[in-house]
């Protein structure tokens, strides 16, 4: 097994093997080489359907494949599948909870070179707020092959977060076992818990390590189901060590952040401090360049959790 | 057309429109102008055309019906009300905060629905979706669905259109609801999309041209988009908006009013003398 995988790749790789367990139908908009769906397609061209550069009719198409018995899976971009095309979404996939399931890759500053237009930092925002969907964030290959078999024994629409940069496996020897819509420890700690979401979770487990060479215990809990989002595992962290830092390569504003705020605020208020794209836009660059200068660092969630554990009553 | 028939699809687009007004009358509100201009489509589909039962309203092999233009349900539910997916006392309950007949088609709560719609320009991409389907499946079921003419200005409907002939969705029907009138006026004055039998046909369908309240052309026209191969099929349907209400044909301020008792039952008395 290499290194690490952008989870991209993974979601590409686990359409073409479930393919064959799954009746599934695959369609894209002229980014399968992209997206990696061109792995499905090259195995079942019988069931790959390209729709060109048009997503919305491409959700359209989704819902009527679905309401008619398939289980499809619609890729693009998050810029274009959340984007452009969220009120198909919401109206024709979400409104009749059909069984479509959103595989949208390139999410967040980490498409790199392309820079703001195509870097899209509000999809979880976006997706949120349609009810009846579920959002997955998965945080490395392994997470996100199970994320797509769990999203096709999901009755219900699913909107699948994945990114274009290779990102370290963190189950690598565990017995890892995914169940949607629940929270994983990955460390104990109790001053401070750090709740991450997809490309952020290694580094949250980065920002553990240079809390403890200060002292400072830090919980990290990789949350890649961000709706229904487990409030209990959250609720349960945050009455133990009193503080939060949330991690994730999105806008601060109604992603993970936003989510885990909301679901303190009713269970357990304690200070939450976000680590996030701080409400602007993205812009070109090498990934590690990109990271660094929007704070999407070990040594920012390090500073926040500090931050957060200073606002403690 | 046989007499008999004949006498039978205007009987049922009667009842249709009386319902569509009756649901609308009801709800102080909803969309007359466009359901009764399309009342006879209606009428030819759901009473010859297609294969539904509406003991099994979703029986895999039946035909689909997407309302792409959804403002004009009332003339739906009117027919599903009349084909017998649901008495038709429910008309009346349109657009009310307990009823299952919702301002826009709603597939989840009302029987006989086979996909939500409403927001313009989504329709026609879910119905070449379950046509699509039916060619993945093999199955032999046909999609049909009604679009309006401003709502070709939607640029879905192009995407729609290219997707539907690229994989020769022969097994979808697309009518066009050609009653010249939008929102703020006169669809060629608003954006004109015409000539819409030529866009659909540069975009690779099979064209037909009709009058949309001629029940032999509506045949021939359902007849022609079953014979067609390898072509999703457009009729384009000159249609009266407001048809068999006098007072309400060719007013666009009837797009989405709902008549008040007086007009009601002028309307009743109008359609009601017409057998």
């Amino acid at each position: 097994m290499a290194d690490k995988i952008a989870t991209r790749e993974a979601y590409g790789k686990a359409l073409a093997e479930l393919g064959e367990k799954y009746d599934i139908v695959v369609l894209d908009a002229d980014l399968a080489e992209a997206t990696k769906t061109l792995m499905f397609k090259k195995k079942f061209p019988d069931r790959f359907f390209d729709c060109g550069i048009a997503e919305g009719n491409m959700m359209g198409v989704a819902a009527g494949l679905a309401a008619t018995g398939k289980t499809v899976f619609a890729s693009s971009f998050a810029m274009f599948a959340a984007g452009r095309a969220f009120e198909q979404v919401r109206n024709v996939i979400g409104y009749p909870h059909l069984n479509v399931k959103i595989g949208a890759t390139h999410a967040g500053i980490s498409v790199g070179e392309d820079g703001a237009t195509h870097q899209c930092n509000e999809d979880i925002a976006l997706m949120r707020t349609i009810p009846g969907m579920t959002i997955i964030n998965p945080a490395d290959g392994e997470e996100a092959k199970a994320a797509v078999e769990a999203a096709i024994l999901h009755d219900g629409p699913v909107y699948m977060r994945f990114g274009r940069y290779a990102v370290p496996y963190l189950y690598e020897g565990k017995d890892y076992q995914f169940e949607l819509g629940k929270g994983v420890t990955l460390a104990e700690g109790k001053d401070v818990t750090i709740v991450a979401t997809g490309l952020m979770v290694h580094i949250a487990l980065e920002a553990k390590e240079l809390l403890a060479k200060e002292g400072i215990s830090a919980e990290v809990i990789n949350i890649h189901t961000i709706k229904p989002i487990d409030k209990e595992l959250l609720a349960k962290s945050a009455a133990k060590t009193g503080a939060v830092v949330t991690a994730e390569e999105h806008n601060v504003v109604g992603g993970l952040g936003g989510a885990v705020c909301e679901a303190l605020a009713e269970t357990c208020p304690v200070p939450v401090l976000r680590v996030g794209v701080e409400d602007v836009y993205g812009r070109s660059g090498k990934v590690p360049a990109l990271l660094e200068a929007y704070g999407l660092t070990a040594e920012n969630i390090a500073a926040k959790a500090k931050a957060a554990i200073a606002l403690k009553k | 057309m046989e007499q008999t028939k004949l006498a039978m699809l205007q009987e049922k687009a009667r009842e249709i429109r009386l319902g569509a007004l009756e649901a609308v009358y009801s709800a102080s509100s909803g969309h007359p102008g466009g359901s009764l201009s399309i009342s006879d489509i209606l009428a030819y589909l759901y009473f010859e055309e297609m294969n539904v039962d509406p003991a099994e309203p979703k029986k895999a092999d039946r035909d689909r019906f997407v309302l792409s233009k959804g403002h004009t349900a009332p003339a739906l539910y009117a027919t599903l009300a009349a084909k017998g997916y649901f008495g038709k006392e429910n008309l009346k309950t349109l657009r009310q905060v307990d009823s299952f007949l919702q301002g826009h088609p709603d597939m989840k709560h009302t029987p006989g629905v086979d996909m939500s719609s409403g927001s313009l320009g989504l329709g026609i991409s879910a119905a070449a979706g379950m046509a699509l389907s039916a060619k993945i499946s093999g199955d032999a079921y046909r999609v049909y669905t009604i679009l309006g003419d401003g709502e070709s200005e939607e640029g879905q409907v192009w995407e729609a259109a290219m997707f539907s002939a690229h994989y020769k969705l022969d097994n979808l029907c697309a009518f066009i609801d050609w009653n010249g009138l939008q929102i703020d006026g006169k669809v060629s004055e608003v954006m004109n999309p015409t000539p819409l039998d030529e866009k659909f046909a540069a975009f690779g369908w099979n064209v037909l041209v009709i009058d949309a309240h001629d029940f032999d052309q509506i045949a021939a026209a359902c007849e022609a988009a079953r014979a067609c191969k390898g072509k999703p099929t457009a009729v384009i349907c000159k249609s009266v908006k407001g048809k068999g209400v006098s007072f309400m044909e060719n007013q666009v301020g009837w797009h989405g009013k709902a008549p008040n008792k007086e007009q009601y039952e002028a309307a009743v008395a109008e359609l009601t003398a017409s057998v």
